[in-house]
């Protein structure tokens, strides 16, 4: 039905969720999420390496204070996202599921910022300067993968970028938080996308959009019009917000194994990003706080809110009235690609696009049965891999017949796993096989 | 009929005279004594020496690229045999047997989620550092009983490697493979081990396992200062000691960590071997 209004585009491969599970949450307004009583804020949340931490025990930070420099060019500092004493800085549980150094602060409450934060007029700044801006206020891909945007900002030379896509697919079942930022802080970000084609000196910028999503696309195409943004629908399918994906739905254009979109002349960006862009520019804000959509049959109240990097999962639920059920499993992301938590004591960091909970009815508890060669998953996979092949490899520990299969080139979608009539968990074998891999090179 | 005949008999007879004269023109001399040596080897090809089978040790050892006493499975008796066919002396040392230094199983410690996916402790241990609480613990989804080339490591019923101690060649194998690196090696007469591999402080134990070493220091203030070494808040056998030193930990230890396997048998599945009784430390 929507996909008759428009004319939209899409790629080979992928799978179409039975339900969206979007309308928890997708009419529902980006709410601010009040100051918690304990902040955990990760030293690693980004790709890259993880920051060195500047603070300890007892000092007294302000809001928008760097706490951790950066360890390298791909690595971003992490600032302190409200004002209080740094109450520890120890091993917690981290929102990927392991445990990993945290800066714990204890709020005082006047949530006070710190002197110094200015932003520039990009007008008369250099490029350089505007990309600073960007690594100093550790802003990173907000759909997840917490790329440092700096580094995707800075092509080498024999890179000719000719194209910018912003990715507002969000193709992942559940989740919202980009739908409402698209809505309702359209303006914030399309001074983002002005700032990032500054920077490429590309001159048009485009939106990838789901047509399960008619308002934002309506909306920014309105408002993109004048400032030569378009806006491009997208079908239908998962996983279509998967940056290689878009490109190619978008452009034609594929990524070569092993190879980075810049290779082909293109950038992607997440729309919560090029908004995190305009704010670290324009008023010198560090990137501490997101849009994270909290849903799930469970959940008593789902939303949409703005909360501080470091919030603890179990507040949010709490801002959410509670759970009707116990929760079977919590879910960090995605239900496609996100990771189970053991607990909600982990705190929100900036890849965190959504927390799921699911009570039991949502939990199936599945044997792995053997594969029957029924070749679905090869048919669904996105990146025209043979997940079987590569789960069988690795199954005898047969590591080069799993590199001879590309598992290297697998981006974890999930949709393998999805559609196996045998409940073969192909995801976590083709990462396993990744892992053996790269011990047996290094 | 009789041309096929003549026409197969004069094949094989080219064949014959091709193959002969390729026989004496391609000849290899193998020595001797490294088909001895082959012959009483255990064949199982188990890579614990490090060489590709037991053919390649056996040309080690006669090139003497190779100790002779460098076949795990095949302990004193063998090295005894290798040094009667080379004609040398050798000291054969200690063999030893593999040791699960856990006893947490599913019933007696913690999981922190419960674990659907891909029966292999490598593959569980990507999923957020695996599901047993303990990051030492052993979480019993037999990648070492896989591995093992002698099938001498069983899984109980709630979820612990254990060893059998006949069958254990020493070879090493199951060591590397697991994880939680909780296999190691001992000596065959050792049968006293602290069963425990958690460097976590004693509170952070206590949550998560009701037979884990919390790091008390007693099996060393009260049994024996000699017998016991501790670090990271982990006590560990020094199997060089007494064994009346290292058994002087035994009763003081308060969770029960600390085990005499000689006494009080091995879990169920390892059958107890007493030193004396084994013809390869003899």
């Amino acid at each position: 039905m929507e996909s008759t209004k428009y004319d939209a585009k899409s790629f080979k491969g992928g799978l179409h969720p039975p339900d969206d599970f979007k309308h928890f949450t997708d009419k529902k307004a980006i709410e601010v999420c009040p100051l918690p009583e304990e902040l955990i804020i990760p030293l690693s949340q980004h790709i890259g390496a993880p920051a060195k931490c500047l603070v300890k025990k007892g000092d007294e930070v302000k809001k928008g204070q760097v706490i951790a420099e950066p360890a390298g060019f791909v690595s971003l500092p992490i600032h302190a996202s409200t004002s209080g004493t740094v109450k520890a800085v120890e091993m917690r549980l981290h929102p990927y599921g392991t445990d990993s150094m945290c800066v714990v602060i204890e709020p005082d409450g006047n949530d006070e910022w710190v002197d110094g934060l200015e932003g520039i007029d990009p007008e008369k700044a250099t490029i350089d300067e505007i990309k600073a801006k960007i690594s100093g206020a550790g802003v990173c891909g907000m759909g997840g993968a917490a790329f440092p945007t700096h580094v995707k900002l800075s092509p080498p030379d024999d890179k000719k970028i000719d194209k910018f896509l912003l990715n507002g697919v969000e193709c992942e079942p559940f989740l919202t938080a980009d739908h409402r930022l698209m809505l309702e802080q359209t303006d914030r970000m399309m001074d983002g996308i002005q700032l990032v084609k500054k920077v490429l000196g590309v001159d048009e910028a485009c939106i990838g959009i789901e047509v399960n999503k008619p308002d934002a696309i309506d909306k920014c195409t309105e408002v993109g019009k004048s400032q030569g943004v378009k806006v491009t629908p997208l079908k239908l399918q998962y996983p279509q917000g998967c940056e290689k994906r878009l490109i190619d739905a978008e452009t034609g254009r594929e990524v070569p194994s092993g190879g980075l979109p810049m290779d082909v002349g293109v950038v992607v960006q997440n729309v919560g990003t090029v908004a995190a862009v305009s704010d670290a520019v324009r008023e010198g804000k560090p990137f501490i706080e997101r849009v994270v959509t909290i849903s799930g049959a469970i959940v008593k109240e789902p939303k949409n809110l703005l909360v501080r990097i470091g919030t603890p999962m179990s507040f949010l639920i709490e801002q959410c009235g509670g759970l009707t059920e116990e929760a079977v499993k919590i879910i960090h992301g995605g239900p496609m690609m996100g990771n189970a938590l053991p607990s909600l004591d982990a705190p929100v960091c900036r890849g965190t696009s959504g927390v799921l909970l699911f009570g039991k009815d949502m939990v199936r508890e599945t044997k792995i049965g053997p594969c029957i060669r029924c070749g679905r998953c090869v048919s669904v996979c996105p990146v025209r891999l043979m997940p079987t092949t590569i789960y069988s490899a690795i199954s005898y520990n047969e590591v080069e017949a799993a590199e001879e299969a590309c598992a290297n080139d697998c981006v974890e979608c999930g949709c393998c796993g999805f559609v196996c009539p045998s409940n073969i968990p192909l995801v976590q074998a083709i990462r396993q096989a990744k892992n053996a891999i790269w011990a047996a090179k290094s | 009929m009789l041309t096929a005949i003549i026409a197969v008999g004069a094949v094989a007879l080219f064949f014959a005279i091709t193959l002969g004269l390729a026989a004496k023109k391609f000849h290899v001399e193998v020595d001797p004594r490294e088909l001895a040596i082959s012959e009483v080897l255990p064949g199982a090809n188990c890579g614990g020496c490090g060489l590709p089978g037991c053919s390649a040790f056996a040309k080690g050892c006669v090139e003497g690229t190779i100790e002779i006493t460098g076949c795990p499975p095949g302990g004193a008796g063998l090295v005894e045999k290798i040094a009667g066919i080379l004609g040398v002396t050798a000291d054969a040392s200690e063999a030893e047997v593999a040791v699960v230094i856990c006893q947490g199983d599913n019933v007696k410690a913690k999981n922190k989620y419960k674990y659907l996916g891909i029966e292999d402790c490598n593959a569980a241990q990507q999923i957020a550092g695996g599901p047993k609480t303990c990051p030492g613990g052993c979480m019993g989804l037999g990648t070492c009983q896989r591995v093992c080339p002698f099938d001498a490591i069983e899984i109980t019923e709630d979820g612990l490697a254990v060893i059998d101690r006949e069958k254990c060649t020493g070879c090493q194998k199951c060591v590397p493979a697991c994880p939680r690196k909780c296999i190691v090696m001992a000596p065959i007469s050792a049968t006293t081990h602290v069963m425990c591999n958690s460097n976590d402080k004693g509170p952070a134990v206590k949550k998560y396992c009701t037979v884990g070493c919390i790091g008390c220091t007693l099996c060393k203030k009260k049994g024996s200062e000699e017998g016991y070494v501790i670090e990271n808040f982990l006590a560990r056998v020094d199997y060089e000691k007494k064994a009346e030193d290292i058994n002087a930990g035994i009763e003081v230890c308060p969770t029960k960590c600390i085990r005499d396997f000689a006494t009080e048998g091995y879990p169920e599945g390892s059958k107890l071997v007493m030193p004396n009784s084994v013809d390869q430390a003899s």
